[in-house]
This record gives structure tokens, sequence and C-alpha cells, in this order.
């Protein structure tokens, strides 16, 4: 799915169910079509200590019924992620030890509800994460530190400062973003051509 | 450049019986000066010199990491060990000038917990006596469970229940008081993380109990020395100093290495810190190897021991050393 | 005694210089005619009279337009300067260890007085004279990694130890070589070294990691890295690079001497006692081309690194643009006669 590259590019795996007396899903998009595929390999009563959070988004409507039929303890379906994310928070600040994460989409959305987890205490790399779908990503702006969501093109414009910027495969979890540096700082004059290559 | 740590002389300067198994010791610099600072879950190496033999034993420090004028270590007896804890016990007296090395902490509190919670069996309650100081100094949130066969055998139970009160549960084993696992890692809120001190059974049933419940490994932490077991005596040849040893059966391997004149690097002497990890060059025979450090295929692959805990019974075995 | 400490600017009219005293004891970095990757880290323990290593923490003549330099850049940008909440007990070790350090080494310019916790510190270069609590935060105007980084030159990164590796926590980075301490806080050893080129595949970084993770309190370890810097601007960040990067088209062969300089990060590796974190002081000296071809020796060596330097190096330090203009014009310095093996100049 994404090529190899440096070590701080995430690296994410194949949802698989874990030991544990809660579970939490988070997903977008076509991550729902990796929970329905862990779904098969999980042990019978898995789903009724769960909650599933669901964002389809553009392209993920026709999952819903299939979720639901997980018959999960809880099950959220929300307009978007940022309406997702509180929801998540509160559950991360009421939970137990034992409760398990698994996410899984976009880049952006793993981003996020790692940064969740994380703040709530929870390491990143007992998270399960299954990337599925588009690989547009968040960038960081080293310069003006504004975030750009959805970035599709190499080079980037800065949604926040205007600046063009290089987006690099450097990822900070704690930002839940790719870093974007200028790319024509040294002649400004050169102007590269943008191309869609995060899709 | 070898690991390792630098050597401190002190006096013993007290010694105190807490109960039928256990004798407190402590330690002040010989030069009048104050100790290291350490962290809680620190350790301290020290040197028994017994007639013509030296031991090298790891020992918690057990005093507050917040107060360095004195060091101080819990002892408990072992009639059927290889004679350090005897020796400490019978020959140690106040006055006498020992050599230690400095802390190193091999059972580091992880700060980012919202919650610790600890789990001590027996002498295992050395290191949270460090711990608890250090957390209690900065107001943190920690809870203790210790386990103990008898009251009187709950070494400093009533320390820690008169600095933190409602924090200490003791289950008292002649009572028939049992911890509650399974409640206890049921009931903990997320961000909490798991310490262990303890009898290698009491690890091992706890960090199994914690798994199953889906506590992840990075907050599971236990300190888990094993110390160095009496064996049958054996031979070993030393390759790269070209020198025949003798290991006796109340010697480690790693001490009679260093009786050789060898000094491979050490930090915990207790199978753990793999600082002393040794190639085998050749062996006829079977590997005891009692360490946390090699994996489970590298114990079988022969390619390695940790001197420090394991042990050989065969016709030979060549190291590199 | 003590030092004569310049007044001098490392931005707009770039003033900075080194006296002729400062560029003898100047740490060049390279022992042999060439360079490549290498865990070349050594015990930091104290070294000859006159040179870097002299005292454990070096303060020099820079010092107090350095601190000025980096109260400037927190003003303008304070996220240079960052500590997640577990690590402000390694601030307090840090706090301590440097004190001491100033104040052992250099009694002329610092002094610290304990009294259990009750502390007294003076530090009369930047006119400071303070008394705290230790272990108090709320009796000093700053965290204490800021406030006592703020009083030492160099860059800090405080290191958590967890699970056999280490995650930089903690830091202040004013005088960097073009990495972003904001971006890369809460990242581990291996993260935060990602972008480095090939060291990875040598294995350089395992082997690396393995050592500073058993360093031991009271047993420092240092290391030495290098780059190169247009003008001597010590705050060469990704932050401000759409503001720098432009200088590195000005290099032409008749200011290559003023313009162009060596810049060498010593690296020093602490284990912090009460946190079980560890502390890398990083800091950096900078020479200009004129003052290091004072010593032939620097000269012609340093022209046949930078020649032979590869070329995934070269683009990953940033000197390609202006590569090929410094080695022709330190080619006029070297008439190929052999070099004798070791740092110090002939």
């Amino acid at each position: 799915m994404t090529a190899n590259s440096i070590l701080s590019r995430p690296v994410y795996g194949t949802l698989s169910p874990q030991p544990g007396r809660n579970h939490l899903f988070v997903a977008d998009a076509e991550g729902a079509a990796a929970i329905l595929d862990m779904a098969k390999a999980a042990p019978k009563g898995f789903f009724a200590d769960a909650h599933i959070i669901f964002v389809p988004g553009d392209t993920g409507a026709h999952y819903v019924e299939a979720l639901k039929s997980l018959q999960a303890a809880r099950f959220y379906e929300g307009p978007s992620t940022a309406a997702a994310l509180p929801r998540l928070r509160q559950t991360l600040a009421t939970a137990h030890m034992g409760l398990r994460i698994y996410l899984a989409g976009t880049e952006g959305l793993i981003g996020l509800a790692m940064q969740a987890a994380m703040e709530a205490g929870f390491d990143h790399a007992s998270i399960q994460t299954e990337h599925r779908g588009s690989l547009a990503r968040r960038i960081q702006c080293v310069h003006c530190k504004g975030i750009t969501e959805n970035v599709t093109t190499q080079p980037a414009t800065c949604s926040h400062c205007g600046l063009v910027l290089l987006v690099r495969d450097h990822y900070s979890r704690r930002l839940a973003a790719f870093q974007g540096v200028c790319i024509n700082a040294e002649d400004p004059t050169e102007i590269p051509q943008a191309e869609e290559i995060f899709r | 450049m070898s690991a390792g740590t630098s050597k401190i002389d002190v006096t013993v300067t007290d010694v105190v019986t807490v109960n039928e198994l256990v004798k407190r010791f402590h330690f002040r610099r010989a030069d009048g000066q104050l100790l290291p600072t350490f962290s809680g879950g620190a350790h301290i190496v020290v040197e028994m010199r017994d007639d013509d033999r030296t031991r090298l034993n790891p020992y918690s420090l057990m005093s507050s990491p917040l107060d360095t004028r004195d060091y101080t270590i819990s002892v408990r007896r072992d009639d059927t060990g290889r004679g350090g804890s005897l020796f400490m016990h019978q020959r140690v007296k106040p006055g006498m000038g020992m050599v230690i090395s400095s802390p190193v902490n091999l059972f580091s509190l992880d700060l980012r917990a919202r919650k610790h919670l600890m789990i001590a069996g027996g002498i295992g309650i050395t290191p949270f006596m460090a711990q608890t100081s250090q957390l209690s100094g900065d107001g943190s949130n920690f809870e203790l469970h210790y386990t103990c066969r008898t009251e009187a055998l709950g070494t400093y139970a009533d320390v820690l229940r008169a600095r933190y009160g409602r924090r200490i549960h003791l289950y008292r084993d002649d009572q028939g008081e049992r911890l509650p696992l399974e409640q206890l890692l049921a009931s903990q809120p997320l961000g909490t993380h798991l310490y262990i001190c303890g009898p290698a059974g009491m690890i091992d049933w706890v960090r199994r109990t914690a798994a199953e419940a889906g506590w992840p490994d990075d907050t599971v932490h236990f300190e888990h020395f094993a110390a160095p077991q009496p064996g049958k005596p054996f031979d070993v040849t030393l390759a790269l100093s070209g020198k025949q040893i003798h290991v006796g059966e109340q010697q480690s391997l790693l001490e009679a290495i260093e009786a050789a004149g060898i000094d491979p690097p050490y930090l915990c002497r207790g199978g753990v810190c793999g600082q002393c990890e040794t190639k085998v060059i050749s062996y006829d025979g079977k590997f005891l190897h009692n360490d946390h450090w090699l994996s489970e295929e590298e114990h079988r692959s022969g390619c390695k021991i940790m001197p420090c805990v394991s042990r050989f019974d065969g016709k030979s075995l060549v190291l590199e050393r | 005694m003590g030092i004569n400490f310049r007044k001098e600017t490392f931005r707009d009219d770039f003033s900075f210089r080194n006296s002729p005293e400062q560029i003898r004891r100047f740490p060049f970095p390279f022992h042999e005619d060439g360079y490549m990757y290498a865990v070349n880290i050594e015990p930091h323990t104290p070294g000859p009279k006159n040179t870097v290593f002299e005292h454990l923490i070096d303060v020099d003549e820079h010092y107090v337009s350095e601190m000025e330099d980096r109260a400037q850049v927190l003003a303008e940008d304070p996220l240079r300067c960052q500590s997640l909440p577990h690590m402000t007990l390694a601030g307090w070790d840090l706090l301590e260890l440097l004190m001491i350090q100033k104040a052992e080494s250099y009694p002329e310019h610092f002094s610290l007085t304990r009294d259990g916790d009750k502390w007294h510190w003076v530090n009369r270069p930047l006119g400071i004279d303070d008394h705290f609590t230790f272990g108090d935060v709320s009796t000093l105007p700053y965290g204490p990694m800021e406030y006592i980084t703020r009083q030492s030159q160099g860059d800090f990164c405080v290191l958590d130890q967890r699970d056999g590796n280490l995650w930089m926590d903690a830091g202040i980075v004013t005088t960097q070589a073009d990495w972003s301490l904001d971006f890369d806080i809460g990242m581990n050893f291996f993260e935060w070294h990602a972008p480095v080129p090939l060291a990875h595949e040598m294995g350089i970084f395992n082997r690396a990691l393995k050592f500073l993770t058993n360093i031991q309190q009271g047993q420092p370890a240092r290391r030495f890295n290098w780059t190169m810097t247009i003008n001597p601007r010590l705050d060469t960040s990704p932050e401000n690079y759409h503001k720098w990067g432009v200088d590195r088209t000005t290099v032409t062969p008749d200011n290559v001497g003023q313009k162009v300089h060596l810049r060498v990060e010593l690296q020093s590796f602490w284990r912090l006692p009460r946190s079980n974190a560890l502390v890398f002081p990083i800091r950096c000296y900078l020479i200009k081309m004129d003052e290091l071809v004072t010593s032939p020796k620097w000269a012609r060596r340093f022209h046949r690194v930078l020649r032979d330097l590869p070329n995934e190096l070269a683009e990953y330090k940033g000197l390609t643009r202006y590569r090929q203009t410094v080695v022709e014009w330190l080619s006029q310095y070297d008439d190929g006669a052999p070099t004798s093996s070791g740092f110090g100049p002939d």
C-alpha cells in the first residue's frame, strides 16, 4: 500500500483481535472493510464488548449496514472526523485498562485518533492500525505551524502562509502530520510543477 | 568501551534486624561526602570479600532517593543459596568498610503513567520503598499491593501503612488472604502502569493475567533478578585469554572468570541487563540457562551464555573471553 | 583572569569572529583525510588546558552573545523550547548538572550555594542572582530546563528511556543544524534520525542506541558531528529556512573566506540521576574558512574531506549548491603534502 520509506513514516498492519476486556474501533470510509475482514477471524461474542465509531465520508455509506450487523455494544456514525473526536475523547477519558484500540481507514483518521489515544495515556505501539482508502496527507508547515488537511500533491501549498512545501515522509505522531518544508527557499523563483501523488 | 559502573568506598553505619529473615544495612561514603543521587528502582552491586573469594550481589536501594546521606538495602537470608545473604547476615557489622557500585536503574518508573500500580511479593518490596518515596514526593498517584507469608514477614508493611495509609494493601497467606488480581487489573484507569517485583512464579502469574486482560506489554514492568544458583562444578576454557578455569559449586561462571583476572562488563549480575553476554565457541554438554536476557531461540542455539547466572553440565565448554 | 566575553551578532550584520586563542582551541572534527559515519563515541573526560575539553561543560568567549541570540529566537518562536509533562524531573536533574559543572569549572563567573533544597545561583556574565527552592517550579521564572539552558551554550535534547529506546520528550533547540524540535518532540531514537541517509543501513543507529541506553551516571560520553553554514548564523532552523536558505546561493570565490563556516557539533551524553533520563548537550562551534586555513593541516585536510564527501551526505547536509566553489577555494591551501593523523593543528 505504501512504498518503502524512512523510519519515521508510520507502518500500518492488518487488524487482528487482541486479548482485552473492551474493544474500541475508529474507522472512516474504506476502513470499515478492514473491520469487516477482521470480524471474520474474531472469536464468537467478540463484538459484545465493542464500540465502533465510524465516519463514512463520501465513499463509506454502503458499509454502515454491514458494520451494524456486527452487533457491537455501541455503534456511532458521525458526519466527520472532527465531529467524532469529542466522543472518542470522552470514551477514552472514562475507559479502564483492558481496552484495546483498533484504527482503520485514511492516514488522517488514524493519526488523529491515535493522537487522542496517546493524550489519554495509551502508548502508540499497542494500538492496532490498518490503512485503507485515500493516501491524502495532513501536513504541518514547519514555518508557520499551520496544518493543511487532505494534501494530495507534491509539492503542496500551505493553506495558512502560502509557502510552497516539499511534503516529506518524516511524520510526527504527536502532531498527527507529515512535515512540509519550503521547497524553493534557496531560489524563490523556482516554482516546481505540483503533481498529484497522494491519492 | 566497556560498560559498568564506578565503585564507591562505604562504611556500614548500621545493621538492623527487621524480622526473623530480613536484615537492613545502612551505608555512608567513607570520605563523608554525599552518595550519588538515584532514581526509584535502582540497585547497587555489593562486593562481599569472604576470605579468599569475592561475591558480587545486586540489591535494590530502598532509602528515599531524596536523601543521599546514606543508602539502605534489605537482605533476606537464604539458607540454601550460595552464601551471599549469609555473609551479609553473619559477617557484616557496623563500622566495617565495604565497596559498592554506583546505582544503576533497570526497573525505572514510567513517569508518563497516570497511575502506578505496584505488586510486591516478600522481599520484592524493597525497590518499591524507594519508588513510593519518590512518587509521594511529587504527588503522583500510586497504589501498592503486597503479598507476604505472615504479618511478621510483611517486611516494612507497618512503615508503608504509616506513610501512605489506604494506598497500601497487604495480603497475608496464613490468614487466607489472596490478592484479587483479575478484579484489580479490571478496575484501573486508562494510562495505569503495572510494576511487579517478587518471586519468579508471582511475576509470571501477574504478567500472564495482565496480558490476558488486555494490558499492553509497554505498561507492564518487572524486576526479575535471578540470584545465581549453586550447582555442579564445571570446567571452562577461555579462548581469548588462553585460560582454563574451574567453576566451583558455590561460584557463578562470571565470578570464576573474574577470579581468573578477566573483567567482563556487567550491570545487574542477575541475568537481565545483557552486559556480560558471552559467545560460545564450542561445547559438548548441556547449558543450564537461568537468564531473562537471551531469547529462547538463543538459548537453544548454544551460541551464547550469560555467565552471571547460567551454568553448564558436560564434557567441555569453550568461551570467547 | 576569566574569559573575555565578546560582544557580537549571529544575524543581520554577522559580527561574529573567533579570537586567535579561540581558533587554536577549535574542535576540528576530522582525524584523517576523509569522512564517513562511524559510531565515534568516546568517554567524555576532561582534556588538556586550552581545549574545548578542558571542562566538561565548555564556556567560551561567545557565551554572552550566544545567550542573547537564544533569547531573541525564543521571543520570536517559543516552540523552540518544549518539555512534555513527565519530563519536569529531568529538567531539575539538568539544572543541577549544569549549575554544578559551571560553578566548579568557572568559579570567577558562576557560583552555587546549596543549603538543603534552598539554592542560591549567581551568573555574573549574565547578571543573574537568584534564590530558589530546588524541586519547586514556582520559585523560578521558567521551568527548570528552560531556566538553566537560557544560560548555557548549545542545544539540549532531554531523552526519556523506556522500552529499550530513547524518546526525545524535552529540549531547547535554537542553534540547530536544520531539524525541528517542535516536529520531532515525542519521537524515538530511530524516528528522529529517520531523515539521515546511509547510516541506518550501516547499522550505526542500532549500535549507538545500545551504547547510549547503557550510559551510567557519572560516566558521560561524547562524539562530533559537523556541517557547514553560510554566514555565522546560529539559528539555521527549518522554521526559518525560507529566510536563510537563500544565503546558500550567495557564495562566490571572493567571499568564501568570510562567508563560509565549518560548523562542528560537540555532542555529549549524560545519565540524569533522579529521572533516569539522558541529556544530549549539542554544542555548536563555528569557524570561518579564513580562520580555518590559519592552520595548514586543517586547510589541507578539510579540502580533501569536502572534495571526497559522498554526494548523499553533501545533499543531506545542504552543501550541494556551494561545495564546488569552496573546494576550489580550499585547493589553493592544499599542496598535496601528507597530513599527520589526529585532530590538532600541527
